[in-house]
């Protein structure tokens, strides 16, 4: 746990990039827990936390059109990132050594892993199917239009991919807990090198290789000032 | 005391519950049911007024769209109406196809399996579907799961209502205010066993009519309804007003509703567990202490062991150089 990014650390997240995070983090664990609240009996007493069963019912699908909103755009900016390269296929594969943290044997991978990239894919799938679905079968503003196969539909897709958006997180905020340094990379923006080594070697070098650059062209902006000096 | 909750005590099935209500005063209970004899219905809507009167439920005023149905549709305030239909059989007869339109009181209602309110819709041992609207949250998953397409959710309070098949006055030994108020005995009220069998007589007087299709509507898919139905065409339900031939809860109730969701919430919990164990038992993931670049690791491990304010310090000299 070395302080150094304090000082010399490489930015992983840009302020938007942090605040856009947090708003949909926040607003996605209030989704979760009304939406589940209304799920099953199980999670009834959830409903104390939004002043009651009604009001959780009515604030949940208000929650989920802000975060969509704000979700789109973290989907859009986190595109490129989150394409799938070979590298990734081979971590997949050593999932094993990733879990016991054998984390010598990985591959190098880029700014995010295999693993970041299937939260990013799954979030981006089932974030529009909740939005279309909780909007069919929002009362009192659409749901009232609605055949009644669709809401029966709209019923089913947003419990499941409730379900499968729920189990994603789940497992992203473990992540975040279990590596350690990624909560601070997105509360504080940036890590250190040797973390950005050791978690995302490709990415890593790319960052060196840019901060190369930019040291190299001062250097040489340094050195032609001089010589404009030398020169009457 | 009218459109509550009032026998808290023979509760059979309750919305969103795990946990059983008090059983033990069912015993004794017989099953209810209303029959409604399509064949001696002449469409006075008498009982759509007693409904009205009864329940203390006032529709506005609507349009007249050149048919006698009137209202044209169920609503918060209107729990029943008489649905007209002109068909013409086989040899070219006109025949006045009247069904009384209200909740059918299934045995196995899709509208308590969709509720996600605890207590918002229970069904009494006498087999009668009531909603108790003080638990209900207005969500209208009900209207998704009903076959029947009965219940209305109310614009004024945001809260589901339908036909209670007077549970209030059955109670207390009555009959419901529509059975009470009907002039020819085409709605029947007592216990289903009876019902069955004055249906039963109802369609061989039919049959013998020559009525040859005649029977008794008492759908199984929904394990039987507490609202049944003597039609002189059993075998075409649909042409009374597209009363459902073979209704049943929608399998996508049934894959929304079933083991699915119980399962579903116990992956949820177990898979925050499995991260707890596996921190437990692997440890965090952690970078090596130092910067890659060896020379750099050195300085930061320096800078490390500096307190904060002397780090700024040292980084605001660095900076004044
Ligand atoms: C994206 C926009 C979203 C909209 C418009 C929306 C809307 C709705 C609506 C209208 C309901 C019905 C209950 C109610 O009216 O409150 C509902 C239920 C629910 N929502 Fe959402 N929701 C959204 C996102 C989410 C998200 C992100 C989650 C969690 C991952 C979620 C989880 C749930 C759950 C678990 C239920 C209960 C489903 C059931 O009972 O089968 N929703 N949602
Ligand atoms: S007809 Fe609809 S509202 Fe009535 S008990 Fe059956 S499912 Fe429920
Ligand atoms: S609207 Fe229907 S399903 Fe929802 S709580 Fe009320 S009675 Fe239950």
């Amino acid at each position: 746990m070395s302080h150094s990014n304090r000082e010399r650390g490489i930015l992983r997240y840009d302020w938007w990039s942090r605040v856009n995070h947090w708003l949909i983090a926040f607003s996605f664990v209030m989704l979760v827990l009304s939406g589940l609240a209304i799920f099953h009996p199980y999670f009834w007493s959830f409903t104390g936390l939004f002043g009651g069963p009604i009001p959780t019912r009515i604030i949940h699908p208000f929650i989920g059109v802000f975060m969509a909103f704000f979700f789109l755009i973290m989907a859009v900016r986190f595109f490129k990132v989150s394409l799938i390269k070979r590298y990734d296929i081979q971590w997949v594969k050593q999932i094993g050594d990733v879990l016991s943290n054998r984390d010598e044997r990985l591959p190098p991978v880029g700014k995010n892993n295999a693993g970041q990239k299937m939260v990013y894919w799954l979030m981006v799938t089932s974030v529009p199917l909740l939005l279309i679905s909780g909007i069919v079968i929002w009362q009192p503003y659409f749901a009232p239009a609605m055949p009644r196969l669709w809401l029966r539909v709209a019923a089913v897709v947003h419990a499941y991919a409730a379900f499968a958006a729920i189990i994603t997180l789940i497992i992203h905020i473990y992540s975040a807990i279990w590596v350690k340094g990624s909560i601070r990379a997105m509360v504080q923006g940036r890590v250190s090198k040797a973390w950005a080594k050791h978690h995302h070697n490709l990415w890593y070098e790319e960052e060196m290789e840019k901060q190369r650059r930019v040291e190299d062209a001062a250097k040489r902006e340094e050195t032609a000032g001089q010589q404009r000096q030398q020169t009457p | 005391m009218r459109g509550d909750q009032i026998n808290l005590q023979n509760i059979i099935a309750r919305s969103a519950s795990m946990a059983p209500s008090p059983q033990e005063r069912s015993g004794g209970v017989e099953k209810v049911a209303k029959l409604i004899d399509v064949s001696k219905c002449i469409g006075c809507k008498a009982c759509q007024v007693a409904c009205s009167e009864w329940n203390d439920l006032r529709d506005d005023v609507g349009e007249c769209y050149g048919v006698y149905t009137n209202p044209m549709d169920l609503s918060p305030n209107t729990f029943q109406l008489m649905r007209f239909n002109e068909y013409e059989d086989e040899q070219g007869n006109l025949e006045w196809l009247i069904r009384k339109d209200n909740c059918m009181h299934c045995a196995e209602p899709g509208c308590l399996k969709a509720c996600p309110a605890p207590g918002a819709i229970v069904q009494y041992a006498n087999g009668i579907v009531d909603f108790n609207e003080e638990h209900c949250i207005g969500c209208g998953y009900c209207v998704a799961g009903c076959p029947f397409n009965i219940p209305r959710i109310s614009k004024k309070d945001a809260k589901a209502y339908k036909c209670t098949l007077c549970s209030d006055r059955v109670y207390h030994g009555l009959e419901p205010a529509c059975a009470k108020t009907c002039p020819t005995g085409a709605i029947m009220f007592g216990t289903k066993e009876d019902m069955l069998e004055q249906g039963a007589m109802r369609t061989d007087y039919l049959k013998d009519r020559g009525y040859k299709n005649a029977g008794i509507y008492d759908p199984a898919g929904v394990g039987g309804t507490h609202v049944i139905y003597v039609l002189q065409h059993a075998d075409k339900p649909e042409i009374y007003n597209n009363l459902p031939s073979d209704p049943r809860i929608s399998p996508l109730t049934e894959a929304w509703k079933g083991v699915t969701k119980p399962l579903m919430s116990a992956v949820i919990g177990l898979s925050a567990l499995a991260g707890f164990f596996h921190y437990a038992i692997k440890g965090p993931k952690e970078e090596p202490e130092d910067d890659p670049d060896p020379e750099k690791a050195d300085a930061d491990r320096a800078l490390d062991e500096k307190s904060p304010t002397q780090a700024l310090q040292d980084a605001d000299e660095e900076g004044r150089e």
